[in-house]
């Protein structure tokens, strides 16, 4: 069993948790993610890992409530136990080598690109931040970027936060006005990234998008998080879960995505009546 | 006086058209009667055949003699000496390739029926058994264990039971490796499972589950934290892929998926949180073991099922039983058959498996017959699900974070086939994860063989 240290809503879907699991927080390095069953009925969900603090033991995770087992989650509290949580599991981000990045984030998706943001600038790069929300409400985690960003770029669908526009807007407004990126690096929703990169790939910019497919094990067994990467089967688990954004298969990796959204719409009214009273409660 | 029928006691099922709606076991076991009955046809050989062919080499003929007297407990010591999951082979082995493949009697008519024996007395003693097993005294080594499976447990209880601190490190939620993830319920009830796995928590063996060994700890980490010794029985890895159009339509899965969600996850039950597609039609392709689990696992979710396979029904490498249970419950087997493309509509769903027809020419290196196709053969089979069942591929977390470790072009872990010794000093190997994709009692043999040399090299290296 594993203590929630931690518990603090950033806004009405996204939750943030730090864990102890002090063996997971002593390797955990950004890009790289864990697996988490919430109870003995629970299903193993792949979350990335957003921050850590190797001192303390533990490892943050940030989620929104989108089905059963993050409504679940969400439901629990601080000092309550969750039954499993394993990693850290696939590779860390590379970092090395790195002068100017953008960190292209969007949605809960930002809350991964933070820890991502903070390595490279504390390896000395020169760290651009894009991150985009649907309005003021979702916006998440604006301070932590602003430390750890040379440039920051708030982006909102509706302009009541920041700039009005999309992420991709930002970026190409940015390489327009002459700003070089040597790599860009995007963590978000699969049709942003898809965006992202189509974007970079115009300007011929190294471009890594950070993959999160539906997965079981998480170990290089069970190969549910296969993308098609180059026109190769690749496993997010162990061969990712960063790619080269230019070989995804993004439309793809979109349908598989949603293999299971039956399942989960059902899955999740269920567990929403089972919780009604406990909400009601707040 | 021996029995002389030639023909086995047949074993109690559950009805093909029961069994084949519900996850409960299918062979339901011999009575004590039936159990003395076959014990009785065993000719008592002085060369002993049937040990020659067993893996673990169980004292054969000596256990089935004290069933055939009704002492049934007598019959488990003698098991037990040689393997450390009888209630576990005596459901899964191959025997046919195995034991019974080499009994006398199974010239002139059936093998005695060897496996269904040995399951009877471990049911047995696990049934009349409530005593706890006896922790031996430490001898103050501490030696690690990678991977809870069939070899991992193997190697544990053996050095548990000569007095070694044992720690089995689990990348799982739950320890049994493919003995939970991978064999359905029906074929080897999960309570058998834990049961053993009890057992040896009983001799002092503990069990650390979500450890990722290659992620959260090194091999170099446990050498260093106090561990004299390292066994990796981590198993096989990735489901490998035909590379022919359609494989990442929704809707494709690999057996390991399909299998870990239905197995380890439940997600046949309500209670479940893990979701599997309620299939109409499934298609499997394979003509192993996992192809076999695969289908009746499809079977037994209510869809209409086929196995594909390549060459004909006798060159399927699964167990003859599985083959006939998975007939007699209404799977259809296309065989001498071979996918080309897989179909999908729209919305990125399969809706068909196109194939070709095969036929066998010359033998190949195998030593079985090679199949090639059949010209203007093509033809469509109608699915919504496709499970492709076709072997897997190393796991690469172990060997790209442990220095000097060498292994094989394919990836397998290179180790000694009779000790288990790799290239590391201290750390051995056994199983899938030196072998590739095999079976269980293989695993156990190797893991068994690597619990002896551990043993060998701890004591040498260290004497007192």
């Amino acid at each position: 069993m594993y203590k929630i240290v931690k518990r603090k809503e950033l806004n009405k879907t996204v939750t943030l948790m730090e864990i102890y699991a002090p063996f997971v927080a002593n390797k955990a390095e950004p890009g790289q993610f864990i697996i988490l069953r919430v109870d003995e009925q629970g299903e193993r969900i792949p979350l990335t890992i957003a921050d850590y603090d190797r001192a303390a033991g533990t490892v943050t995770i940030i989620f929104q409530i989108v089905g059963a087992t993050t409504k679940k989650l969400n439901m629990k509290k601080e000092n309550e136990y969750i039954q499993d949580f394993v990693g850290p599991l696939g590779r860390a981000t590379e970092t090395e080598g790195v002068k100017n990045v953008a960190v292209v984030g969007g949605g809960v998706g930002a809350a991964i690109a933070y820890p991502v943001a903070k390595k490279f600038f504390e390896k000395g790069a020169n760290v651009t931040t894009i991150v985009g929300f649907r309005n003021k409400d979702l916006v998440i985690l604006e301070k932590e970027f602003k430390a750890v960003s040379n440039k920051f770029v708030l982006m909102s669908d509706d302009g009541s936060a920041g700039q009005k526009g999309l992420v991709t807007n930002a970026l190409k407004d940015l390489i327009e006005s002459g700003q070089k990126f040597d790599k860009v690096i995007t963590i978000g929703p699969l049709v942003m990234m898809k965006f992202v990169s189509l974007l970079t790939k115009e300007y011929n910019i190294p471009t890594v998008a950070s993959m999160n497919p539906i997965m079981i094990d998480g170990t290089g067994m069970c190969g549910g998080c296969r993308l098609s990467v180059g026109g190769k089967i690749r496993f997010a688990c162990v061969d990712g879960p960063e790619f080269d954004a230019h070989l995804i298969d993004f439309d793809e990796a979109i349908a598989r995505s949603g293999t299971y959204s039956d399942f989960e719409k059902h899955s999740y009214e269920k567990t929403c009546n089972l919780f009604k009273g406990a909400d009601a409660n707040g | 006086m021996a029995n002389m029928s030639n023909i086995k006691n047949e074993m109690p099922v559950q009805a093909p058209n029961v069994r084949n709606k519900n996850f409960n076991e299918v062979a339901l076991g011999y009575t004590p009667e039936q159990a003395i009955d076959e014990a009785n046809r065993c000719l008592n050989c002085k060369n002993m055949p049937c040990v020659a062919g067993c893996p673990v080499k169980i004292h054969i003929p000596q256990f089935i003699a004290m069933v055939a007297k009704g002492d049934f407990e007598a019959a488990y010591k003698i098991i037990a000496e040689s393997s450390a999951l009888p209630a576990v082979c005596g459901r899964v082995c191959p025997q046919e390739t195995q034991c019974e493949g080499k009994c006398v009697r199974g010239i002139k008519g059936e093998s005695v029926a060897i496996g269904r024996l040995e399951r009877f007395v471990a049911d047995y003693h696990n049934a009349v058994n409530n005593q706890a097993r006896q922790k031996p005294e430490s001898n103050g080594y501490k030696v690690a264990v990678i991977g809870s499976g069939p070899a991992g447990l193997t190697c544990a209880g053996d050095l548990a039971k000569k007095g070694y601190d044992v720690t089995i490190f689990e990348a799982l939620h739950i320890a049994g490796g493919v003995l939970v993830y991978g064999i359905p319920e029906f074929r080897l009830p999960k309570s058998i499972v834990a049961k053993e796995i009890n057992g040896l928590k009983e001799l002092g063996v503990k069990i650390k589950t979500n450890t990722v060994i290659g992620k959260t700890f090194s091999v170099d980490e446990l050498l260093n934290d106090g561990f004299s010794a390292v066994f990796i029985g981590s198993g096989a890895g990735l489901p490998k892929f035909m590379n022919i159009p359609g494989e990442n339509l929704k809707g494709v899965y690999s057996a390991n998926e399909f299998l870990t969600r239905i197995n380890l996850m439940k997600a046949y039950s309500e209670d479940s949180d893990t979701p599997v597609q309620r299939a109409n039609s499934v298609v499997v392709v394979g003509g192993g073991n996992v192809a076999m689990d695969a289908a009746r696992c499809a079977k037994r979710l209510g869809a209409q099922v086929y196995i594909v396979y390549r060459r004909g029904i006798e060159e399927m490498p699964a167990r003859r039983e599985e083959v006939e249970h998975a007939i007699e419950e209404g799977v259809v087997f296309k065989t001498l058959t071979n996918p080309t493309e897989i179909l999908g509509d729209n919305n990125g769903c399969v809706n068909a498996i196109k194939c070709v027809e095969m036929e066998l020419a010359e033998p190949d290196a195998s030593g079985r017959r090679r199949p090639v196709v059949k010209q203007n053969s093509d033809f469509i089979i109608e699915a919504d699900c496709v499970i492709m069942a076709l072997g897997t591929s190393p796991n690469p977390l172990i060997k790209s974070t442990t220095s000097g470790l060498e292994t094989a072009d394919w990836g397998g872990i290179i180790a000694d086939e009779q000790t288990g010794q790799t290239s590391r000093e201290g750390v051995f190997a056994g199983g899938d994860a030196v072998t590739g994709a095999a079976t269980v009692i293989l695993a156990m043999g190797a893991g068994k063989k690597a619990a002896e040399a551990i043993d060998n090299y701890i004591q040498n290296k260290k004497p007192r």
